[in-house]
């Protein structure tokens, strides 16, 4: 689906921020992008949608190089939902912008209103339909600007730090949501800092340091090894972090799931019992 | 966004950098005077040549050629315009130039307008000028207030960049239809600018109150302006700048380019 071959990214401002990264996201994966501030991440995915273009190498999304096609035309493929949603409400209702981006690639009028009714019930916002999105919480827009997209039914969704500013319960919804996102057979790219939550959803990780790929695989593996946490600044779940201190008694250290950390603990306990 | 870029305050010592804000702010009103006062292309050209020195010294030329570069799209619609008026209607130009000689002059006048403001801003700290205006009395509100806006020029221009990408991640067009559609495609653009900038102003006030803004009703200031031995020059070359632009203006006969011209 999508295909990063050897890029290499310089912004005009002189700063390295891609040096030499290969990538292949096929149709379906559900794939976790993290590093630290200012490895790349959101660069990276920028390259996606044909925000930014190569400096050297070559993106092709569904075989095609982003340098030959528009920036519109991609996103109709690959819908970008941005960190922080006041980037982009500007409408008098929450239904005008979920409906700005159909108007933009030329929707029907009918087909303009279901995919309206269909994504503000997906995200449970059709109360507010005909609320100005500005009043809205902060939670709500961002959800607005997730509809916005969705709308759409791009293939590839990517979202940019989708954790941040949600509370606990919010956060587990959005991560259900995105699940059953992925298992309806959408591919899914996240950018994020939230290692808790990375762990819940175990996709595909991919580290980023210093503008490179230093990590690339199962989220198990890697957020296990302390080594590879280390070089990308990643501090390992808390689970993970227990189980390392735990590591004493014979229990596992490549723990990240708190159900999975529930099995072990038990099995263990009932084990000593036994044995008493 | 490169016309920004042409305002922006790096820090550099240098001499120029070191000269008194005020003096400097001087000298850029004699600039401003001087252009409006000429409408001929010889001294034109001349205001433009003079500042040149200045910036070399305080080592700003890229930038400095940078807000040229910015300027140059609206100097050439003044240019366009100019010529395509003075052949129109002849009586627009003054008395024995052609139009080709006005429309330059026209342009160089504005080029030489931003070349002094970009000088005075590239190589004056907004602290340093905030200084010159407390000192020169100007009730601090106001100098807080400008010196916020100035410093908020390059987080709003950056925050127009995020803004311009998302709307077009969401599929908006900016150089798509007719002139009227390319307005309105800025839309999208301007409201979430806007409401930011506002909730930001807000934030920006509360964060202040609470911190004590305004609970001294007279303030005193660490650094304080002093004229030094370059600053009193510095004064001195812009005044016999001004007085000799007045005299020129006045008291001598500016030849047009047909005149210079062999018969």
């Amino acid at each position: 689906m999508i295909e990063v071959r050897d890029v290499y990214f310089t912004y005009p401002t002189g700063v390295e921020a891609l040096k030499g990264v290969s990538l292949s996201i096929r149709n379906g994966e559900f794939v976790a992008i993290m590093g630290q501030n200012g490895a790349g991440k959101t660069t990276l995915v920028k390259q996606f949608n044909g925000l930014l273009k190569p400096t050297k190498g070559a993106v092709l999304v569904d075989g095609v190089n982003t340098r030959d096609i528009s920036i519109a035309q991609l996103a109709r493929k690959v819908g970008f939902v941005f960190q922080n949603p006041d980037h982009q409400l500007f409408s008098e209702t929450v239904e005008e912008e979920v409906a700005f981006a159909l108007r933009n690639f030329g929707f029907r009028q009918a087909t303009i209103e279901r995919r309206i009714t269909w994504a503000l019930n997906l995200l449970g916002l059709t109360e507010y339909r005909k609320t100005s999105p500005f009043m809205l919480s902060g939670g709500e827009r961002k959800r607005v600007a997730l509809a916005s997209v969705l709308a759409w039914n791009p293939k590839v969704v990517i979202l940019d730090e989708p954790t941040i500013g949600q509370d606990y319960q919010q956060k587990e919804t959005l991560r259900q949501f995105i699940v059953q996102l992925n298992a309806q057979g959408k591919t899914v790219v996240i950018v994020t800092h939230d290692v808790e939550f990375v762990a819940e959803c175990n996709p595909r990780l991919v580290l980023m340091a210093q503008g490179q790929i230093v990590a690339d695989g199962d989220t198990k593996r890697i957020l296990t090894n302390p080594d590879v946490a280390l070089r990308a600044s990643i501090v390992p779940p808390q689970i993970t972090q227990i189980f390392h201190g735990l590591a004493d008694l014979g229990l596992p250290t490549d723990v990240i799931d708190v159900s999975e950390a529930k099995k072990i603990l038990i099995e263990y306990f009932e084990e000593e019992r036994g044995k008493r | 966004m490169s016309v920004f870029e042409g305002f922006r305050f790096r820090h550099v010592s240098s001499p120029i950098h070191r000269l008194d804000p005020r003096v400097k702010f001087f000298y850029v009103l004699v600039m401003f005077i001087a252009a409006v006062m000429f409408y001929e292309l010889l001294p034109l050209i001349i205001l433009f040549i003079l500042p040149i020195p200045f910036v070399l010294a305080a080592g700003v030329q890229r930038q400095w050629l940078r807000s040229l570069r910015g300027a140059l799209f609206l100097a050439s619609f003044l240019f366009v315009f100019n010529l395509v008026f003075g052949y129109l209607s002849p009586g627009a130009v003054p008395w024995g130039m052609w139009p080709l000689e006005y429309a330059s002059a026209m342009f160089l006048r504005f080029l030489v307008l931003v070349e002094s403001f970009s000088i005075f801003f590239l190589t004056t700290s907004p602290d340093h000028l905030s200084l010159a205006l407390e000192q020169s009395h100007v009730p601090y509100e106001f100098t807080f207030a400008f010196t916020t806006a100035v410093r908020f020029v390059p987080v709003l221009a950056e925050e127009a960049q995020t803004i311009m990408d998302a709307q077009k991640a969401r599929g908006l067009e900016l150089e798509k239809g007719n002139f009227l559609k390319r307005v309105r495609n800025y839309i999208p653009i301007l409201i979430p600018l806007i409401v930011n900038a506002i909730r930001r102003s807000l934030e920006l006030a509360e964060a202040m109150e609470s911190r004590a803004w305004g609970a001294a009703k007279k303030r005193t200031n660490l650094y304080v302006l002093k004229m030094g031995r370059g600053d009193l020059v510095f004064l001195i070359t812009s005044i016999m700048l001004l007085t000799s632009a007045i005299y020129v203006r006045y008291f001598v006969s500016l030849p047009t380019i047909a005149m210079l011209l062999p018969k």
